[in-house]
C-alpha cells in the first residue's frame, strides 16, 4: 500500500497554484466537489494517485463538518502546514463566497427565483450523474480485485444508509471494526 | 450582549458543525428547525429559497449558512456564520491529518486506511442515490443523470458543457 504523506517536493508546486486548484473545484461544484476535486488532483495535476486520493477523502468524510472543507485542509496540510492548508480552504471557500453575496442580495431585491430553478434542476440532474460517474471509478478497482471483502462492506454501508435510512454514525460504528479488521487480517 | 444574534448564530453553528457528519446537506434539517420554528429569523418560504440558492451557486453547500447569516445580520452575519461553521472542523481536521501522518508506517494505520476506503465508498454511493431520488423526479431527469454518467465514465469531456446542456434542458421546462 503507498504511503500518503507530505509530497515530494519535486511535485510540490506553489501555493498560488493550490489555491487556484481549490478555487477552479470550487466554482465548477454545484453540491458536489468530489468529482471535480478527483478530477483536478488526480487526472489533471496528477498530485495523487487514484488510490491516494481514495484514502485521502476516506480520511476527511469521517471528520465532522462538510467533507469538501476537510479534504482542503488535510491536502493542503500536506502541501504546506498550517499556510497550505489555509489556501486550500481559502481557495475553496472565497470565490463562492462572494458570489452567494452577490445572489442573495440580488434575491433580497427581486425575490423570483422561477427561471433559476428551472435551470437548477437540469443542473442537479447532470451533477448527480457526475457523482454517480465517480462511484463507478473508485468502485471498479475494488470490485475487480478477487478475494476481497471490500465490496461486501461497500454495499453494506450503502444499503444501510441509502436504503434503511440508519443514521449514519451507527452504519459507521456498525461497519467500521470489521472492515478495519479485516484490512488488519488481509494486510 | 448575550441575545444578539451574532453571538447566538456563533454558538449555535460552532456547535453543529462538530456534530455534522456527512456533511452540510445532512444538517439541513436541524439549521431549519433552529432558524425558523426556534429564533424565527425567517420563514418557510425563505429558508426554502436559501437552500434553492446555495444548490445554485457553485461551491459546497456549507455556503447556506453564509446565506442565513447574511439575512439574519448582514455581510457580519455571513462571515460569522461560516467561521463558526468552518473553524472548529478545520482545526480537528488539521491536528488529525498531522497526527495521521506521523504514524504513516504503522500497521494498525494502514489497516484504518484500508478498512475506511470501501465504507466511504458505499456511503458516497448512497449520497449519490438520496441525490437522485431528490433530483430525478421524473422520467427526463433520470434521463439526464443517467446520460452524464455514462458520458463522465467514459470520456474525458470537461463536465461544465453537460452542466450547461442540462441548464438549457431544464429551461426548457420539461424537468
Amino acid at each position: 500500500m503507498p504511503d500518503s504523506t507530505a509530497l515530494p517536493a519535486a511535485i510540490r508546486p506553489p501555493l498560488s497554484e493550490l489555491f487556484f486548484a481549490f478555487a477552479q473545484v470550487s466554482i465548477s461544484g454545484f453540491g458536489a466537489a468530489l468529482p471535480w476535486a478527483r478530477r483536478m488532483i488526480v487526472d489533471q495535476k496528477r498530485w495523487m494517485t487514484a488510490e491516494e486520493f481514495n484514502e485521502t477523502f476516506a480520511l476527511s468524510q469521517f471528520l465532522p463538518g462538510p467533507n469538501v472543507i476537510n479534504f482542503s485542509v488535510v491536502f493542503g496540510s500536506r502541501f504546506g502546514g498550517v499556510v497550505g492548508a489555509a489556501v486550500a480552504l481559502a481557495g475553496l471557500l472565497g470565490p463562492p463566497l462572494v458570489i452567494v453575496t452577490i445572489l442573495a442580495t440580488l434575491y433580497e431585491r427581486f425575490g423570483d427565483l422561477e427561471t433559476l430553478g428551472r435551470i437548477l434542476a437540469g443542473i442537479t440532474a447532470a451533477a448527480t450523474g457526475l457523482l454517480v460517474a465517480v462511484v463507478a471509478k473508485m468502485a471498479t478497482p475494488l470490485f475487480l480485485e478477487r478475494w476481497n471483502s471490500a465490496p461486501v462492506i461497500a454495499i453494506l454501508a450503502f444499503v444501510g444508509v441509502a436504503i434503511m435510512h440508519w443514521p449514519l454514525p451507527y452504519v459507521f460504528l456498525g461497519l467500521a471494526p470489521f472492515s478495519v479488521g479485516l484490512a488488519w487480517v488481509k494486510r | 450582549m448575550n441575545s444578539s444574534p451574532l453571538v447566538i448564530m456563533a454558538g449555535y453553528f460552532a456547535m453543529l458543525s462538530l456534530f455534522a457528519v456527512g456533511g452540510a446537506n445532512a444538517a439541513i434539517p436541524e439549521m431549519h428547525r433552529v432558524a425558523v420554528e426556534v429564533t424565527h429569523w425567517m420563514s418557510d418560504r425563505q429558508f426554502a429559497d436559501m437552500f434553492a440558492i446555495s444548490q445554485v451557486s457553485p461551491g459546497p453547500n456549507v455556503i447556506i449558512v453564509a446565506l442565513i447569516g447574511y439575512h439574519v445580520a448582514g455581510l457580519a452575519g455571513a462571515a460569522v456564520c461560516i467561521t463558526a461553521m468552518c473553524g472548529p472542523t478545520c482545526a480537528l481536521a488539521f491536528i488529525v491529518a498531522r497526527t495521521w501522518d506521523r504514524f504513516k508506517d504503522a500497521p494498525w494505520r494502514m489497516a484504518i486506511q484500508g478498512g475506511l476506503v470501501p465504507l466511504s465508498l458505499g456511503l458516497i454511493a448512497a449520497s449519490a442515490f438520496v441525490l437522485a431520488r431528490t433530483a430525478d423526479h421524473n422520467v427526463y431527469a433520470g434521463l439526464v443523470t443517467a446520460a452524464t454518467a455514462a458520458v463522465a465514465f467514459f470520456t474525458r469531456i470537461n463536465p461544465l458543457w453537460l452542466f450547461a446542456a442540462a441548464g438549457v434542458i431544464g429551461l426548457s421546462g420539461w424537468l
